[in-house]
């Protein structure tokens, strides 16, 4: 279908755009931007994207959809959709499902699931470690084979250095990036929260800042030592900045996201013993909020991710420490990365840098940009749009969000998939 | 063309904002070159602070009064005094032939211990008797509630009794606080012990406890000596006593026992026990459980009470008519030696005895929080 | 003494010598035999303490804070502190003269007798009250009063002191 999207702000850090101009697809691509392609013709729909910003997609490079295994948590179709509304193209689920993303049938599975879902896409990563034991290493070539556009062990701990070692060395030899978690496994094995004056008020076990920087110390100098290609998930600490910047310093292909929730709540947020704010890693202080949010607007972090793990009810309604850690968080997405916008933090065209350019080159995809010639992953928003997050508008299956219940401000009025309208807000 | 060639740089054409700009929050809005093509509309703007959950305290209704009684944090000075003065007329009450008064008569109480506890459940179930509630006490073992389900499900099957009170103990830091948002509107529920949070009823009866013989919390030095880390009785006294008003409070231990940040907390650290009890006029001996030793925070109970332990030599270091407590049950030869927990300058069976009527005052302050109205 | 007095110009001390003197003969009457004078607070007590002085009583004087049996306890909940009840002498068998400045609905009465029975078991109560005014909701008399006086729901009367001990009245009419 031919398209135009007339009068949009757009914003293309690929090519360093930011101007009112109008945008023109044609089938999956992107045919022109500015004036009208020669030979174009009349186009079939025209969306008005005045006052709106028209951006590329964006590009969720680690959610949990919960499918297959904990359908009653979320289901794949539910998350694609949520994602699309909220202005994600594409979305990278982690293989922590029930069964593990550990064979070429699982992602098939996925595949499947996905078909037919008027969403954003689905990418699979797939099993660093079979059965992500930690122990034996996934049968990787077949993942990579199947589409998996990268290898994790999802959080889930390799205890063993000489596992790991020979994982990357593994993954590195397919030419697979490997997503890391970095985090001790012993120091906070207990812990719920930053470890801190605030965990020493709440009485909650701490998770200290040295078990991230412990960690990523350890897989950066088997990074080194393997030569893999490793993107590092949601760190959290203002110390993790530095490592990842001498590790670049150093010639190593590494790269690192940060949360969008990391960059707006901190450890005072679980004061009141709030479950909604229980994620892993951890809040952590304002010290550590303010360092991430320098180092994204300053590409010193590369990344910034929803970190969306929706949860049912039940796995909330606990106390903190026995509920689920996790936030659902693509619906709330584009509102918190205005306001950091707003508040003088970052730059908008780095913020979609971070969350569409980046994440497409990390995975190889031929989105994230509205050059012409590019897939249309495209996403319209309208910065000003006053909203309420509630059961009514929240389209993520998990309603585990600190902010369900708050006024946002910002919302995605279409977002188009290969040049599909796969969400309209005005339609 | 594009391909996957490593991390990406910071785009040129995106200039950093300046450092510490995030900081500011009151700031304009950076839009760049597109500033002026989207002006704000002011009138129509919210406010933009949607912060998470309104953390607001529910132990205190709109009057002031005690709804609940989760922790001390954060509780007035008044209402602090209000229950040791409260707690002396109670302690009349135990002194009597009948120990008993008609205040709770008709009330439903419901011990809900999640871990078990012989004295504070007696302590609290004496205490409601006194009060003439109908007391129950349910000890579910925490294996068949690690799940929140569960503990959501025990909760609606007990509120169906028309239960007026909780009296929570609980592994968990917060639990009694989650059960406090989750029970409708007049029942209440009363912290007896939360993972390592909160013990706020011990903490009033050892400051009941000190008031009796320390009349002026005002020129007070009082040092807490032991496993601070693990210790929820420790947290609630150090918020009791600096909220009374005591100038100087310390903790004492070794650095594996004391958790990060007590500084915060408004008490001096020591490593030290004969520093840390000289001149003090009240010391608080905790108790050190066995498992420290298996999780390597310390190397025996001997070495403890080699360095930690309090013994009638060292206690000379202390004021001469300083008072000796322990919240019980007491390690003899590990956290203390025997001839000062039966010394004259110990008052731990007082301790126990003052339990009752702290639990009375709080019981009958919370049960009276639900008053119609005067 | 009349039975309905002109309250205005009520005089407490000559209303207490009153009381005084019909307490004497009234204990003398009735065979008390070491009586105890029990006064609820606050203005109860200071109505014994003179008692116990004029008619020279030897036993020490106990007081009532009724705070815990208050039957208007779900209504208005936990009142604001003051001193313990304090009986210091053994009840069990022994004749009490319970002192109260107004009865009114009779109510605080049946909450201290309630708590003098959780002390022990006394062999007989007599109540003595400053002024009797009307309104009694339960079945509950003075033995001894200073006066006795009718007064509307919305009218008042208390007791201040404790030197000079003064009544005062007051209407809450809008």
């Amino acid at each position: 279908m031919k398209i135009r999207l007339r009068g949009g702000r757009l914003i293309d850090p690929a090519a360093g755009t930011d101007a009112i101009a109008d945008l023109w697809i044609d089938g999956d691509r992107i045919a022109g931007v500015g004036r009208k392609p020669n030979g174009f013709g009349a186009p079939a729909r025209e969306i008005d994207a005045r006052e709106r910003v028209v951006c590329p997609g964006f590009i969720e490079i680690g959610a949990r959809l919960r499918e297959p295994g904990a359908e009653h948590k979320a289901s794949i179709a539910s998350e694609l959709v949520a994602a699309a509304a909220g202005g994600f193209t594409t979305v990278c689920c982690t293989p922590d499902t029930s069964p593990v993303i550990d064979t070429p049938a699982v992602v098939e599975l996925i595949n499947q699931r996905a078909r037919g879902v008027r969403g954003a896409r689905v990418r699979a990563l797939g099993a660093l470690t079979h059965g992500l034991g930690g122990e034996v290493l996934a049968e990787m070539h077949a993942l990579k084979a199947i589409g998996c556009v990268g290898v994790t062990n999802a959080g889930r701990a390799i205890r063993d250095t000489n596992v790991l070692k020979n994982a990357l060395a593994y993954a590195s030899t397919l030419g697979l990036t490997v997503f890391l978690d970095a985090e001790d496994p012993w120091l906070g094995a207990q812990g719920v929260m930053h470890e801190g004056a605030r965990s020493t008020r709440t009485g909650l076990p701490g998770i200290p800042g040295a078990a991230e920087l412990i960690g990523l110390a350890r897989d950066l100098v088997l990074v080194a030592e393997t030569g893999a290609r490793a993107h590092f998930r949601t760190l959290s600490c203002a110390g993790s900045v530095k490592y990842i910047r001498d590790a670049r310093k150093a010639g190593l292909a590494v790269s690192a996201d940060v949360g969008i929730a990391h960059l707006h709540l901190t450890d005072a947020d679980v004061a009141a013993h709030d479950a909604a704010c229980h994620v892993r890693p951890p809040l952590r202080d304002t010290r550590d909020r303010d360092a991430l949010r320098r180092a994204l607007a300053r590409g010193h972090l590369d990344m910034l991710s929803a970190h969306h793990e929706p949860h049912d009810a039940d796995a909330k309604a606990a106390p903190f420490a026995a509920s689920a850690a996790g936030i659902s968080g693509l619906d709330s997405f584009l509102p918190l990365m205005l306001e950091l916008v707003e508040a003088g933090a970052i730059e908008l065209g780095r913020a979609i840098a971070a969350c569409a350019l980046a994440p497409a080159r990390l995975l190889g995809l031929e989105s994230g940009t509205l050059a012409v010639g590019a897939v249309a992953d495209v996403t319209v928003f309208d910065p000003r749009h006053d909203w309420t997050l509630d059961a009514t508008t929240m389209r993520s299956r998990g309603h585990n969000s600190p902010y369900f219940g708050q006024r946002l401000r910002g919302r995605v009025t279409q977002t188009l998939v290969g040049g599909r309208l796969v969400h309209d807000l005005d339609g | 063309m594009l391909n996957c060639s490593g991390p990406i740089p910071c785009d040129s054409s995106f200039a950093p904002p300046e450092p510490d700009s995030s900081r500011n929050r009151c700031r304009p809005p950076v839009h760049g070159v597109g500033e002026t093509l989207f002006p704000d509309h002011p009138e129509t703007s919210p406010g933009r602070a949607h912060t998470p959950l309104m953390h607001t305290d529910i132990q205190l209704d709109e009057r002031g009064q005690l709804r609940h009684f989760l922790s001390i944090e954060r509780l007035p000075r008044e209402l602090l005094v209000a229950i040791l003065d409260n707690a002396e007329r109670f302690t009349v009450v135990g002194e009597r032939a009948v120990k008993k008064v008609p205040l709770a008569r008709g009330k439903t109480v419901v011990n809900l211990f999640f871990e078990p506890s012989t004295r504070t459940r007696t302590t609290f179930e004496l205490a409601a008797k006194r009060l003439s509630a109908d007391v129950m006490n349910l000890n579910i073992e925490a294996s068949a509630t690690r799940k929140g389900e569960s503990l959501a499900d025990t909760l609606r099957t007990l509120e169906a009794m028309n239960t007026d009170m909780f009296v929570v103990r609980h592994q968990d830091s917060g639990a009694p606080e989650f059960i406090a948002r989750q029970v409708a509107p007049e029942v209440s529920v009363i912290n007896a012990g939360d993972g390592r949070h909160a013990h706020p009823t011990q903490a009033m009866l050892d400051m009941f406890t000190i008031r009796r013989h320390k009349p002026a919390f005002e020129t007070l030095t009082v040092a807490i000596v032991g496993d601070i880390a693990h210790s929820r009785v420790a947290r609630s006294e150090i918020h009791a006593l600096k909220t009374l008003g005591v100038p100087e409070v310390r903790v004492v231990g070794p650095k594996t026992l004391l958790p990060v940040g007590l500084e915060a907390l408004g008490v001096s650290v020591h490593h030290d026990l004969d520093e840390g009890i000289a001149g003090a006029d009240v010391i608080i001996m905790l108790r050190l459980q066995q498992e420290r030793m298996q999780s390597a925070l310390l190397p025996s109970g001997h070495e403890y009470f080699h360095t930690y332990g309090l013994t009638p030599a060292r206690l000379k270091r202390a004021a001469r008519d300083a008072i000796v407590m322990h919240p019980g049950p007491i390690n003899r030869g590990v956290e203390i030696d025997s001839a000062v927990a039966d010394g004259s300058q110990s008052v731990i069976l007082q301790q126990v005895t003052h339990g009752i009527a702290v639990r009375m005052a709080v019981m009958s302050m919370v049960l009276g929080s639900h008053a119609s109205g005067s | 003494m009349s039975d309905t007095t002109q309250h205005a110009d009520l005089d407490v001390e000559a209303l207490i010598e009153e009381i005084a003197t019909r307490l004497a003969r009234h204990i003398e009457s009735h065979g008390l035999k070491d009586p105890a004078l029990i006064g609820i607070r606050t203005g109860g007590v200071w109505l014994a303490a003179r008692l116990r002085e004029r008619l020279g009583i030897d036993t020490p004087m106990g007081e009532l804070n009724i705070a815990f049996y208050r039957d208007d306890f779900s209504r208005i909940g936990m009142h604001p502190t003051v001193e313990p009840s304090a009986l210091p002498f053994d009840i069990d068998g022994r004749d009490l003269v319970l002192v109260d400045d107004i009865l009114y609905t009779g109510r605080t009465i049946r909450a201290a007798m309630n708590e003098i029975f959780d002390y022990g078991r006394p062999r007989t109560i007599t109540l003595v009250v400053l002024v009797d005014r009307s309104g009694r909701e339960l079945p509950i008399d003075a033995n001894i009063y200073g006066a006795r006086i009718t007064l509307a729901p919305d009218e008042h009367v208390k007791l201040l002191g404790p030197d000079p001990l003064r009544l005062e009245f007051c209407a809450t009419r809008t």
